[in-house]
């Protein structure tokens, strides 16, 4: 028998949706190979009513571990004694940053294989196997474990989060020490929203800029032709431009920021990096201004326009008002 | 304090990466450069050290092959001290989590007080060895992190996690990935880049940085390589070089309207 353990990431009373995703999957995998799917949850928020729910997304049984909350190495110490004392075989992970952290500091821990980024997992010969997409998404690597653990990091949007109509998780809590290290980080402030807070997660229209804009006030280029497109368009960031504090953290598409399926994405001055590409990947349309051929986001836009944003995007923004104007 | 920067030899950006089809790993032949995302680590501990914490010394140290040499020279020029290079071919093929080890083994030697890494690497891209190293040395840490500010015995760190802005106490001695925004890295001047030759290198094969060759290298890792496959095929999408750019919004605005975006 194999049971998988999946952390389950939460904040302000609330599952991570990528969290729900790895419980999903979890059990699916679970299922296959003939065993259960556990979740784990640390913090002194995290409660019954939290964990029980976790039953409908197919978790047999939710662990609470209490601790400091948002940080990685206190989940390692829980997760290492689970898995020590409940056999675990895998320890599963929906994308993030924390679950990058938590599930390497595992690894290191138990000895244990660990792959991120994984995009899918199967099962073969009664073992898990992951796929993991390569050298900038142009290649898919399967590994397999050889250790007695092994640790599967998802991609961010990677697994589904899929009610199964199963009854509540049967909800125990658990003891462990937390190591000395884990204990010389402590959480200052938590969830700081910096900039001002914007909703993009309903609009049809997503004008997205990034560093290619230069400088902050490049972003009047992209909100001008959202304007122009006029009703329900909004503007977007990558994390570079609201690390530099060009724009609010809520208009941030990707890995630590939102997931959006627009109408259509158009991204000017946008390298699409991986964490940037899983938080919009799934729009209907996508369109890339590049002056840079060779930029990753020419492999998976629909129309890719190589070329000088500060040259296209005005002309472009005084066409679209044209057109709609007639 | 004394702070260790751990760097990387990668392929150039302008090289096209490819998987060697007969044993999984990364074809390593080609122009090599230091891991860009490595200099602003580099950047982190020199603005440390110019920021009035006196740092007595900043060591590269970095795991690879012969030719990773150059960018530990590439590092020195950059302001390290000094530098550590661990190359043994019975590493070649390690997985993170035993590439993590082996680090922090030779790291347990030095004895830092700070550790700094790069956010990801350009080829490996697992954005975890931080955390694997500091599981081993048993240190506190944190990755992306974009601001440092040193407070006697400990660092006051922001960075970017899944429900906004992080700040985050963390006592020394710590291991911290830096993100890329944390700082514009400095170009090495003439004169250090003359000079890098010069500062000392040590080289360490496996056993005399006190890595247990049980616990590396291709056979030894817990993740193991079986194959590798074609992403799924998604059409390719249309480009357009813009020469005239009327032209090009011109067909901007075709494309729109076919598909009832505007
Ligand atoms: C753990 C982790 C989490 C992350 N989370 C996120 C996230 O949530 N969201 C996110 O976006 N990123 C995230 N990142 C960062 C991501 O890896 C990239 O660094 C980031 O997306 C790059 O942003 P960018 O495209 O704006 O900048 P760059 O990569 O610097 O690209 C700028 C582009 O602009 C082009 N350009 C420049 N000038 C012009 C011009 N005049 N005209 C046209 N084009 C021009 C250039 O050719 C280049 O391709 C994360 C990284 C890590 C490691
Ligand atoms: N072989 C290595 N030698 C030294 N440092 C490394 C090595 N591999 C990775 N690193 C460091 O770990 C960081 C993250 O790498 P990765 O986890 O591979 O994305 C890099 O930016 C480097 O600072």
């Amino acid at each position: 028998m194999s049971n998988i353990l999946v952390y389950a990431l939460h904040y302000e009373g609330q599952i991570n949706k990528n969290s729900l995703g790895a419980v999903s999957e979890g059990a699916r995998l679970a299922a296959e190979l003939g065993g259960e799917a556990h979740a784990l949850l640390v913090g002194d928020q995290a409660g019954e009513e939290l964990a029980g729910p976790l039953g409908a997304y197919g978790a047999k049984k939710a662990l609470i571990a209490s601790g400091p909350e948002g940080l990685a190495q206190p989940v390692v110490d829980a997760m290492a004694k689970a898995i020590t004392d409940g056999g675990y075989k895998y320890a599963l992970f929906g994308g993030g940053l924390l679950g990058f952290e938590i599930g390497a500091g595992l690894a290191a821990r138990l000895g244990a294989g660990v792959v991120m980024e994984v995009t899918g997992v199967r099962v073969q010969e009664g073992k898990l196997i992951a796929q993991r997409p390569i050298l900038g998404d142009s290649a898919i690597s399967e590994i397999e474990f050889r250790s007695p653990v092994g640790i599967v990091i998802g991609r961010l949007n990677a697994f589904e989060a899929k009610e199964s109509g199963a009854g509540a998780a049967a909800v125990q809590r658990i003891d462990y020490e937390l190591s000395a290290h884990a204990q010389q980080a402590t959480m200052v402030k938590r969830g700081e929203q910096r900039g001002a807070d914007v909703d993009i997660e309903g609009a049809d229209i997503i004008v997205a800029g990034g560093r290619g804009l230069g400088k902050p006030e490049g972003f009047q280029l992209c909100e001008d032709l959202a304007a122009a497109f006029g009703g329900n368009a909004a503007v977007a960031a990558t994390r570079a431009v609201v690390d530099a504090g060009w724009y609010p953290y809520a208009a941030q598409i990707g890995q630590t920021g939102k997931t959006v399926s627009p109408k259509l994405y158009l991204a000017a001055g946008i390298s699409g990096a991986i964490q940037h590409k899983v938080g919009m990947q799934s729009s209907e349309n996508i369109i890339a201004i590049n002056k840079d051929s060779n930029a990753p986001i020419f492999e998976f836009c629909d129309l890719g326009i190589v070329g000088d944003l500060n040259k296209i995007v005005p002309k472009l923004t005084e066409a679209v008002k044209a057109r709609r104007g007639a | 304090m004394k702070i260790c920067v751990l760097v990387k030899e990668v392929p150039d950006a302008a090289v096209e990466k490819r998987i060697d089809p007969a044993t999984g790993r990364m074809d390593r032949s080609g122009e090599k450069n230091l891991n860009p995302y490595d200099t602003h680590a580099i950047e982190a501990a020199m603005q440390i050290r110019e920021g009035g914490t006196p740092v007595e010394e900043i060591v590269a140290v970095t795991m690879g092959p012969e030719s990773a040499e150059r960018t530990l020279h590439k590092a020195v020029s950059l302001g390290a001290d000094r530098s550590v290079h661990i190359c043994d071919d019975a590493l070649a093929g390690s997985d993170v989590a035993a590439t993590g080890y082996a680090l922090a083994q030779v790291l347990r030697g030095e004895s830092p007080d700070l550790v700094l890494l790069g956010q990801q690497s350009d080829d490996g891209e697992c954005y975890t060895i931080g955390a694997v190293v500091a599981e081993h040395l048993r240190m506190p840490s944190l990755t992306q992190v974009i601001k440092m500010d040193v407070e006697s015995d400990a660092l006051r760190c922001e960075r970017q996690a899944e429900y906004g802005y992080d700040t985050v106490a963390v006592k020394l001695p710590a291991v911290i990935s830096v993100g890329d925004a944390i700082n514009e890295p400095r170009y090495p001047s003439l004169k250090a880049i003359m000079g890098a030759k010069k500062k000392p290198l040590q080289r360490l094969s496996a056993a005399e940085a006190g890595i247990d060759l049980a616990k590396v290298g291709g056979e030894s890792s817990g993740a193991h390589w079986i194959a590798v496959m074609p992403p799924p095929q998604k059409p390719p999408g249309e480009i357009i070089e813009d020469e005239d750019t009327n032209e090009t919004v011109e067909k901007i605005l075709a494309w729109l309207e076919q598909r009832k975006l505007i």
